[in-house]
């Protein structure tokens, strides 16, 4: 073995196990000082496993990791940033009610009594190091999502880091966020850091590896070159070919179904979360919800349900005002409604497949006779759509709770879909299902509009929001900043997603572009 | 970079959502105003039947400074009392008053209700009521409450709900008895106490870190055991040997020197036993220990993020054991006071659910020592005048004197206080 062999981090052979299952088998990785790796691979692919095998929160079952030349033990996350490991962590990893400076010292305070003073000396030394400013007093809940990642990065540089993991740190952010991100990542590859950055989105990977790995299934599938086309990359991550746009026919816009006007929403706390509202939906178009996690989409679904408390404003539904009405009246009016949780909200991980698929409407016929539930009826209704929504499941009496995200999805897409809807309000319909899932369920949700529902997708995925949408409204705290085509381009839909009106937006992302030609 | 510069503008910026009245916000305000619109009416009756002239000692007669007994015509003050108690009832039900205004009225409020309800109470008796008294007694009840608070507030900021304060005071009230009848020792007895609450502690930290039980159940599983336990053992050992058993010392007073001295505060205040200066001590040490201390940070970083603390190398369980054990030291000086504290004798649940007004105490005071001591010292307060009024023999029966502290309870945490943020871990086992 060669002392260029020997240099970096090395993964090898990692094996990790729970139960059965095995989250990664003989996985091996390395990663050299002034690179970015991708690791690529879908949700469930076994991509946060390793990385936090490699950061000491999870121990493996076999395999070495070698730093330097050297075995090293990284029994916890103390030992592994000893080693010069650092982890952005998908979730960030800061306590709300503290401020940047206390979450800086957290575990490594320095002496038994705070020494805030030094704390924030810290904070500015290393923001001013790195040019990623942030306030060392401010509380992290009182921060934008962009800034609380500043503070996560900043404080996986803080023991001085030598190998950065970025642990899907795009997910939050929009889409400038991003293109700050990246060149955050490369400024500091510049600087000799090896990072590895691990996602699920192609369009980023290509954009910013030096090496690509693709994970499936816990196995290492290949590497790929960073001028891979995105298709070629899908096809190593889930391991058939797939359509990364379903063909969409023109929509047939019929009358008007769903009016909103002057929606306002509080929250608890009395903070208005969705600001006033105006919007309608007709028969036969998908209106796209676009915006960054927290903007008030959640709470305008749940408006539309008649699940949140709505402070001023109207729904109408063809015709009938459905403001103040509760979920069993919203569901019996014609609503479908797929929640953004699916786990929690989206079906009764207890329930048989069978039961959840009439969980809107057990109480009618066919399914209930009198006081007694029609179980040949539900069985039935459930073969049928277990075949028809290719439900993967061993048989209908198998719990939920046993399947795949995809799968599980389906499912609930399934008993939604099974009636006729006057409209549909699907939130991140296709959030931690597979690539080859997103194809069905999108072609789905394409022929219900066709069918003549209105349908509202919620979604903070771009890519998402192009396949599917007719017209797309951008939300930024609580208000709409504008609804736009779906063709408009993807620096101008970022910008309005961080509260820059259309034309402004426009403007600047020509300017940008201009500026870049010179 | 234009896009990035225009993004960034809007990013730099933190901006706050526009607040309304939420739906919780407006039935917070409504309750709150009927409940002081509904004081102010109590009052307004009373005053058409109050007595002639109610009259307040400012000192008692021990005390070598004798300070003036007032006299206040009660008709008067209970009336005024009650407009000035309907008047901020009105006042927070509109709901136009600024946050300042909104405490200004809760203040006037809480002040014209007590005085005008003692002034009512005084004036049907001859007697004078007992300001001084009403005020020392205040701080001795409120001790057992403040340290008990602190127990709560350590454990609950590093994310284990104590229900089992009451468990512990039994307990260590009871090794305080035995000890202290056997040694003749105070210290002895305080060192008896302090170890069986935090033994009681080790139980909760146990069951509720290692094996993950639900902890209010299981908090109420230790106050059961507590009761069990002590109730087995006073019928079986100690009551048949009570005068060996059962006869502990009692603590006494101990003058500050000259500031004992100072007329009217000086004998509230400053002439009290050991176990209120430790409370009050306790409640400095609490403080600075949470929020000036690594110990401190990283209790309440495992208390709301607790995979952020285990990110950095923070051993949660660790930190959450040590927090709940450190919280037993002052619930076992707290149950103390019980037994060696006051008459030196314990007796069969002889805490009678001090342990669960110290709870609310930590709930209404929001998790942070100093605002859950002065809570505590509000019950104590309520506790106090319920007996001052019955030694005064006023026309509320007895029984419902006794009710007051714990009405004081739900009124305060169901009415009040409203919605307070617990740590966001608090109660939540941590599995990696």
């Amino acid at each position: 073995m060669t002392a260029q062999h020997d240099a970096g981090l090395q993964l090898r052979e990692i094996t990790k196990k729970f139960g059965t299952f095995v989250a990664n088998d003989a996985v091996s990785l390395d990663v050299q000082p002034g690179e970015i790796h991708c690791l690529l691979g879908e949700n469930g692919a076994g991509k946060s496993t390793l990385m936090n095998v490699l950061y000491g929160l999870l121990q493996p079952d076999g395999g070495q990791i070698i730093l330097d030349g050297e075995e090293l033990h990284v029994e916890n996350p103390r030992q592994a940033m000893a080693a010069g490991i650092g982890m952005v962590h998908q979730h960030f990893m800061l306590v709300e009610v503290f401020t940047v400076a206390e979450n800086l010292i957290l575990g490594r305070e320095g002496g038994p009594v705070l020494n805030l003073e030094k704390a924030r000396a810290k904070v500015t030394e290393l923001a001013g190091r790195y040019n990623l400013p942030v306030d060392p007093d401010a509380r992290i809940e009182d921060l934008p999502v962009g800034i609380q990642q500043r503070v996560e990065i900043l404080k996986a540089l803080a023991n001085d880091a030598k190998y950065l993991v970025f642990d899907e740190p795009t997910a939050v952010l929009t889409p400038q966020e991003i293109d700050e991100l990246m060149i955050v990542m490369q400024k500091l590859r510049d600087d000799g850091k090896g990072i590895v950055f691990i996602t699920h989105k192609l369009r980023e990977v290509r954009a910013i590896a030096d090496r690509i790995t693709v994970l499936r299934r816990g196995k290492i599938v290949g590497s790929a070159e960073p001028g891979t086309s995105e298709s070629e990359l899908a096809e190593l991550m889930v391991g058939r070919a797939v359509d990364l746009r379903i063909a969409k026919p023109e929509a047939k816009v019929g009358q008007i179904r769903l009016s909103v006007k002057g929606l306002t929403v509080a929250n608890p706390a009395g903070a208005v979360v969705v600001d006033g509202l105006d919007f309608e939906v007709a028969s036969g178009e998908i209106l796209c919800i676009a915006g960054v996690q927290g903007n008030g989409q959640s709470e305008l679904a749940d408006a539309l349900l008649g699940n949140a408390q709505v402070t001023s404003g109207t729904v109408t539904l063809d015709g009938v005002d459905v403001t103040h009405s509760n979920p069993r009246q919203t569901i019996a009016a014609g609503l479908g409604f797929v929640p953004e949780d699916r786990q929690h909200d989206g079906y009764v991980a207890n329930f048989t497949v069978a039961e959840n698929l009439v969980l809107n409407r057990f109480t009618t016929q066919p399914f209930s006779k009198g006081l007694a539930l029609d179980l040949k009826a539900i069985a039935d209704n459930a073969t049928d759509l277990v075949e028809r929504y290719d439900i993967r499941t061993e048989s209908i009496t198998k719990l939920a709770s046993q399947l795949s995200g995809g799968n599980a999805q389906k499912l609930v897409l399934a008993r939604e879909l099974s009636r006729d809807l006057a409209l549909l309000v699907a939130s991140q319909p296709t959030r931690g299902v597979d690539v080859g899932a997103i194809e069905f369920l999108h072609k789905r949700i394409v022929a219900e509009r066709d069918t003549g529902a209105a349908v509202v997708i919620v979604s903070t995925e771009l890519e998402e929001v192009e396949a599917l949408a007719d017209r797309v409204l951008v939300m930024y705290r609580g208000k709409a900043v504008g609804i736009v085509s779906p063709e408009t381009p993807r620096d101008v839909l970022g910008l309005m997603m961080a509260g820059v009106p259309y034309e402004e937006a426009l403007a600047n992302s020509k300017a940008a572009a201009t500026g870049k030609d010179n | 970079m234009t896009t990035f510069s225009a993004a960034e503008a809007v990013l730099d910026q933190v901006v706050r959502l526009e607040k309304v009245e939420s739906a919780d916000q407006k039935r917070a305000r409504l309750s709150t105003g009927s409940l002081v619109v509904a004081a102010g009416l109590l009052l307004l009756g009373l005053s058409f039947g109050a007595g002639q002239i109610a009259h307040f000692a400012m000192s008692n007669a021990f005390d070598e400074v004798q300070l003036p007994t007032f006299a206040v015509p009660a008709g008067p003050a209970v009336l005024i009392s009650a407009v000035l108690c309907l008047a901020a009832g009105v006042g927070l039900i509109s709901g136009r008053l600024s946050p300042a205004w909104r405490r200004a009225a809760g203040v006037v409020a809480g002040t014209s209700f007590l005085f005008g309800f003692l002034s009512w109470a005084a004036a049907t008796s001859a007697l004078p009521f007992p300001v001084s008294n009403q005020l020392s007694g205040t701080v001795a009840t409120a001790t057992p409450l403040i340290l008990g608070a602190l127990a709560g507030v350590i454990g609950e900021r590093a994310g284990v709900v104590n229900v089992a304060i009451e468990g512990q005071f039994l307990n260590a009230a009871f090794a305080a008895g035995i000890v202290g009848s056997i040694t003749k020792s105070i210290p002895a007895a305080l060192v008896a106490a302090v170890l069986t609450a935090v033994a009681t502690a080790a139980l909760l930290a146990l069951f509720a870190i290692k094996y993950l039980m639900d902890q209010v159940v299981l908090g109420v599983v230790i106050n059961l055991l507590a009761s069990g336990l002590t109730g087995f053992l006073f019928d079986q050992l100690v009551q048949p040997q009570s005068r060996v058993l059962n006869s502990a010392p009692t603590m006494q007073p101990i003058p500050l020197g000259p500031l004992a001295n100072i007329p009217f505060l000086g004998p509230i205040l400053f002439n009290q036993t050991i176990l209120v200066y430790l409370a009050v001590l306790s409640v400095a040490v609490v403080w600075v220990l949470l929020f000036k201390t690594r110990w401190g940070l990283r209790v309440r970083a495992v208390g709301e993020h607790p995979k952020a603390a285990d990110t950095v190398g923070i051993s949660v369980v660790a930190v959450r054991w040590q927090a709940v054990l450190v919280g037993g030291i002052f619930a076992g000086l707290g149950g103390a006071f019980f037994t060696v504290g006051s008459t030196g004798s314990f007796a069969k649940d002889l805490t009678v659910g001090n342990g669960f007004i110290a709870l609310a105490a930590l709930i209404m005071g929001r998790w942070h020592p100093i605002w859950a001591a002065l809570m505590a010292l509000f019950f104590g307060f309520v506790t106090q005048m319920a007996s001052q009024l019955q030694t005064l023999s006023t026309p509320v029966p007895s029984e419902f004197l006794l009710l007051l502290p714990y009405i004081a309870t739900i009124v305060a945490v169901a009415g009040l206080i409203g919605r307070s943020r617990a740590p966001a871990a608090d109660g939540t086992p941590y599995i990696k």
